[in-house]
């Protein structure tokens, strides 16, 4: 299947302003599922607000949250694809682009010396997007993810050693949910990379942070390690917006990678509870959009 | 646990009489601000020719749409999506905007820090907390954008909007030194060691 770019280029316009209305079901059920718990009065009221917003953004056709984010977009190249990767990535920022000046968005996008907005949501490496391939023929997958920055700005790397064992874990995820309080607009879903390298520790809490509500680590310890650190940061009664209650988190969701036999890094990303994305397939029957 | 309804500008007997847990609906007038707002007014000599005495900011950078100039659309935007950012980032501009500017309410989610907490004390004003996330409704509480000064910081322009019926919004930060911000970080911090353990974590 040869990959027509102006389809590509339409579809990252589309993505972004699908993104910022309509939420995916799997982060309304996590509402759903928080309220039904939800023991403190406050709590329950700001749940409310928010499940009230959701409606509004759909019947009055807007975006979620004023905040645009930082455009991410996650492409997954499948086999048998014709496709010119750099002409790719130019149809992605260009859509970008018409999104924010056609909508129009606000561009939330500056230079970082110089603050200097273009009014693109592009800049310097930005929109960041994310190259990786699959083993299904004839298929183009592309994720979008406008990435707040309230909950952006609360984003953690420590690179412990191998002495202090996944209690260093535990002790850090609940101490980065305690230091974000309420900055990152919560109920969260806290995105928790471990191994690797810094950097890949990092992208990997990025990917924790993003990925389905109620799907699981792939491996069996991380797996297990989410249930335990879900049930006890939503012990810590920070609660929707910092405000208290029970519900601070959707999930603790991890992503993890071997690493080294010195280190036991950790990253920890957090989404906030305006967590959205979209996702566009291609494939000879056409383009289809979906979360 | 009152209710108030206040319209803007208010006077200090207003702003001392609420309290923490209270509710309050806005009307009149809002000033949005934001980071780069106050960063040019405070550290870069700049100022507006907006009075700002006695009236709410609230932290916030719009999506809005330029348009011809109107009687609906008198600065030349029209609203799109109108919402709150996390207040904590700009927490050092809080007593210069009530100090220079007069301004006694601020609007925000995340709350603010012990140095506001004692501005608000000392000055008369107070924290009202908006739920973050939720700018389609918070949009709809917003009537018109009436005026914008220091507009080539857009986004984060000084924007004057009209309201109507804006909120209910939570009281979370008094001028009585209350704040639930730190009332919930202590207790937060004091189930730490409980949840650590938990999780099997050794001291």
């Amino acid at each position: 299947m040869k990959i027509d770019l102006q389809g590509v280029e339409d579809a990252a316009k589309e993505l972004y302003i699908r993104a910022l209305k309509v939420l995916p079901p799997d982060i309304k059920q996590g509402f759903d599922r928080l309220a039904a718990s939800e023991t403190g009065a406050t709590a329950q009221r700001v749940l409310g607000t928010m499940l009230k917003n959701i409606a509004v953004a759909e019947d009055t056709d807007n975006l979620l949250c004023q905040d645009t984010g930082v455009p991410i977009y996650n492409v997954t190249i499948g086999r048998g694809l014709e496709v010119d990767g750099h002409a790719l990535k130019e149809a992605l920022r260009r859509g970008c682009a018409r999104a924010t000046r056609e909508y129009p968005l606000r561009s939330s996008v500056v230079h970082p010396l110089t603050r200097k907005n273009e009014h693109t949501s592009c800049g310097i490496e930005v929109p960041v997007i994310h190259i990786d391939f699959d083993d299904v023929p004839d298929r183009l997958a592309i994720e979008m993810i406008p990435k707040g920055s309230g909950s952006e700005n609360n984003s953690f790397l420590k690179m412990a050693i191998p002495a202090e064992g996944t209690d260093a874990i535990k002790a850090f995820v609940v101490d980065c949910v305690l230091a974000a309080g309420g900055k990152t607009c919560p109920p969260t879903i806290v995105g928790v990379g471990l191994g690797g390298t810094s950097d890949l520790a990092v992208a990997l809490a990025k990917r924790a942070a993003t990925r389905e509500l109620g799907t699981s680590c792939s491996d069996p310890e991380g797996a297990q390690l989410e249930q335990q650190l879900s049930k006890a940061v939503n012990q810590l009664g920070v609660g929707p917006q910092g405000l208290g209650g029970d519900s601070t988190a959707f999930a603790v969701q991890i992503e993890l990678a071997a690493t080294h036999i010195t280190m036991n890094p950790i990253a920890v990303n957090m989404q906030c509870h305006s967590a959205r994305r979209a996702r566009a397939t291609f494939t000879p029957a056409g383009v289809a959009y979906g979360f | 646990m009152a209710h108030h309804e206040l319209t803007t500008p208010v006077d200090e007997a207003q702003i001392r009489s609420l309290r923490v847990d209270d509710t309050v609906t806005l009307q009149g007038t809002l000033f949005g601000i934001r980071d780069a707002t106050q960063i040019h007014l405070f550290d870069r000599g700049r100022t507006t020719r907006f009075d700002l005495r006695g009236h709410a900011v609230i932290h916030t950078a719009p999506n809005v749409k330029k348009v011809e100039k109107s009687a609906a659309f008198p600065a030349g935007y029209a609203p799109v999506c109108i919402g709150t950012t996390t207040s904590d980032r700009m927490e050092r501009f809080t007593r210069p905007l009530m100090a220079q500017y007069g301004v006694r309410i601020v609007i925000g989610k995340g709350g603010l820090r012990e140095g506001s907490l004692e501005a608000f004390r000392e000055l008369g004003g107070v924290y009202l907390a908006i739920v973050g996330g939720t700018a389609a409704l918070e949009t709809t509480w917003i009537e018109q954008i009436e005026d914008v000064d220091l507009d080539d910081l857009n986004p984060e322009s000084l924007w004057r909007f009209r309201i109507r019926d804006f909120g209910p919004l939570l009281v979370a930060m008094d001028s009585h030194g209350g704040s639930l911000y730190r009332t919930v970080q202590q207790d937060s911090a004091a189930r730490r060691a409980a949840v650590l353990a938990s999780l099997g974590v050794k001291a």
